[in-house]
Parts: structure tokens; C-alpha cells; sequence
């Protein structure tokens, strides 16, 4: 849940980028850190294999600008996509305040896609979050590649919410920052509505 | 169960770190961190300069998360004590209460013993704080007040975050 510093007059958010391994989850952070003023990113970590495969997590903290005088930081985490780090993805959802569900639009994807996506409401479900209620964002990855899915197709499987969603090539950077954007949106106006 | 969101005023802070401030004395210690369990760092103490402390605090809370994961599997609730030996610098941290991580930075101008003893004292004190904190968060909350910033924002201040 957010943190909120009337000390430092801060307002910290948990942003979870979640989907099927090498779905480039971490691709989507690598590009927000080399495209954002030092000034305004701490440093990125990320916690993988030796051939960078994500174990435990990415992190990417990044201050967006001011609400009336509050320093609006958002943290940025993503979970390891590969069914068996299933352990390490509740983990991390823990305090969860939006979520990104990067999906990979490769047709040979698609299942992978679906399994992840079940995957997450129930992991969500038993951190007493209801995907339904969590400011959530999906990201249709790899538009680029000749074996991407018609796009109405991966709408139908897995937009059941009627979600904000996004094409992107994450890997030269389309859809990265308006995927991020449409859920910090998100999350802010979330906040707003629990504090009415 | 899902946390309460956290708001910490500014006499929190204060109370949090009159606490801190002499742990880190006592202790000998070279730098002390509270941090909350799901990576957001409330305060900091003694030599802070240098250190990557929102790193910190991530990586601390992941290693928590970790722990008490493992812990779990074993049929613990939690591994409220951990102690991480360096070539100059140790780290000790500590649970306190449901939300709170204490990290004390140390080398051999201080001891484990020292830093366990001098810990368990100031982790009650934290926790009570911590404690009144998240009542008073809870409240404001159920009362439809997050006794957050957001009463008075607008959706135009939203999108004017990103108008760039």
C-alpha cells in the first residue's frame, strides 16, 4: 500500500510489472531507467541469473513530480515470469498499489499468456487484493514480430476487465511510457477515491 | 490480509527518530534504518552519507519477504533475527512488530551482543509508535479520510504530472 510522508511530503507507490517469462517485463524498466533524468531515477536493480534471467526482482524507483507540494515517487518492481518461481511472485506483490500485465503477442505465447494471467488473480486474491478493485494495466508486447496475434484476439482473451490497454515494442521503447503513465494515473486517482 | 495504507506525520517522524538517534549512540553503531515491510524507508541514522538507501530499502524488504517465505516452509511464523557478518561492516536486522524492519549498520567499534541488547530495548519503543501510526492511519481511513494529500487534489493535477 502507498506510503505516505507528510515528514519528507512524499507520496510512495508499489507498481508490479507482471507476465509469462521472457515476456520483457524487465525490458519495459531497462527502458524507463535509460530514457529518464538521473535527477529523477534511483538506481536499478535487478536481481537475476547469469543469463539474466530475473530470480527475485527488478527495481526502478522514479519520481514522477509534485501533487500540491507532494513529491509523487513511484516504485517500480517486476516479478520473475517462469512458473516456478511462483513463491517469489506472491512475495512481491505484497503491498501492490497498480498492476502492468505485460502480455507477449506471440501466437505460441498466447497460453502462457492466459496461465500468467490466472496466475496473478490468484496470487492477488491471497494478498486480499481483488484484480477487479487494483488500478490495472495491460501491455501488449512485441507488436513488431511477424507472429504477433491479430490484436483483437489478444483483446478478447485477455482484456475480460476492459482494462486501459497498450501495443508496444518494448525493446525500442513504443508503448513503454504510456503503459507506466495510464497506471500511475491509475493509481493517483485511486488514492483520491479511497480518500473521499 | 491486506496492509492499511501508512501515513507518517511529521511528529511521527520526529518520535521515530528521537528513538533512532540514541539506538545509534548506545549501540556504538555506525548507521541505523527503519524500513517498512513492503520496501519504503521511514528514517535513517548515524553515517548515512554514501549509502543508496531507497536500494536498501527494497533490497531489505525483499530479503525479508525471502526469509519469511522460507521460514514458512518450515513451519515458522517468521525469522525475526537476522545477522549478516561482513569484513569491516555486519548488518543486524530485526522485526519489529507486523510492519517494521530495524537495520543497524556496525563494525568492531561496536559488538553483536551490544547491538542485539541495545536493539531489543529501542525495537519496543518503534513498535509502539509504529503501532499508534498505523491506528491512526486505519482511522482516518475507515472514517473515509485517508488524512492524505488526495482530499484536495483534482484530476486535472493528476494529468498535469504528466503534460510533458
Amino acid at each position: 500500500m502507498s506510503f505516505i510522508n507528510y515528514s519528507s511530503r512524499e507520496i510512495n507507490c508499489k507498481i508490479v510489472y507482471y507476465g509469462p517469462g521472457l515476456c520483457g517485463k524487465t525490458t519495459n524498466l531497462q527502458f524507463i531507467y535509460s530514457k529518464t533524468n538521473p535527477e529523477l531515477k534511483g538506481r536499478m536493480i535487478s536481481l537475476a541469473t547469469e543469463t539474466e534471467r530475473t530470480l527475485f526482482f527488478d527495481f526502478l524507483p522514479l519520481a514522477l513530480g509534485q501533487i500540491r507540494g507532494f513529491k509523487t515517487r513511484f516504485h517500480l518492481y517486476t516479478v520473475p515470469g517462469q512458473v516456478f518461481y511462483d513463491a517469489s511472485r506472491k512475495l512481491i506483490l505484497k503491498g501492490v498499489d497498480g498492476v502492468v500485465f505485460v502480455a507477449d503477442s506471440q501466437i505460441e505465447r498466447m497460453e502462457a499468456n492466459l496461465e500468467s494471467m490466472d496466475n496473478l488473480k490468484i496470487n492477488l486474491l491471497e494478498q486480499g487484493y481483488e484484480l477487479e478493485k487494483v488500478p490495472f494495466v495491460i501491455q501488449y508486447n512485441k507488436r513488431d514480430l511477424p507472429n504477433a496475434a491479430p490484436l483483437e484476439e489478444m483483446r478478447r482473451q485477455l482484456n475480460l476487465l476492459s482494462v486501459p490497454d497498450f501495443e508496444a515494442s518494448a525493446t525500442v521503447g513504443k508503448g513503454v511510457f504510456e503503459t507506466l503513465k495510464a497506471t500511475a494515473r491509475g493509481v493517483l486517482s485511486e488514492l483520491k477515491r479511497l480518500s473521499h | 490480509m491486506m496492509d492499511t495504507q501508512l501515513v507518517m506525520y511529521d511528529e511521527d517522524y520526529r518520535k521515530i527518530l528521537a528513538v533512532i538517534n540514541r539506538l545509534v549512540r548506545d549501540a556504538n553503531a555506525k548507521a541505523l534504518f527503519v524500513v517498512e515491510k513492503n520496501g519504503q524507508l521511514i528514517a535513517e541514522a548515524g553515517e548515512v552519507a554514501g549509502i543508496d538507501t531507497t536500494s536498501l530499502a527494497s533490497l531489505t524488504a525483499g530479503s525479508i519477504a525471502a526469509t519469511g517465505g522460507l521460514a514458512k516452509i518450515i513451519g515458522e511464523e517468521e525469522f525475526p533475527v537476522h545477522f549478516h557478518q561482513g569484513v569491516r561492516d555486519n548488518l543486524h536486522v530485526t522485526l519489529v512488530g507486523k510492519r517494521i524492519i530495524l537495520v543497524v549498520v556496525f563494525d568492531d567499534r561496536s559488538s553483536l551482543g551490544l547491538v542485539r541488547l541495545r536493539v531489543k530495548k529501542a525495537g519496543n519503543e518503534l513498535a509502539r509508535i509504529v503501532e499508534e501510526m498505523l491506528k491512526k492511519s486505519a482511522a482516518g481511513f475507515a472514517a473515509g479520510r485517508a488524512g492524505s494529500p488526495f482530499d484536495e487534489i483534482t484530476d486535472d493535477d493528476i494529468d498535469n504530472l504528466f503534460s510533458d
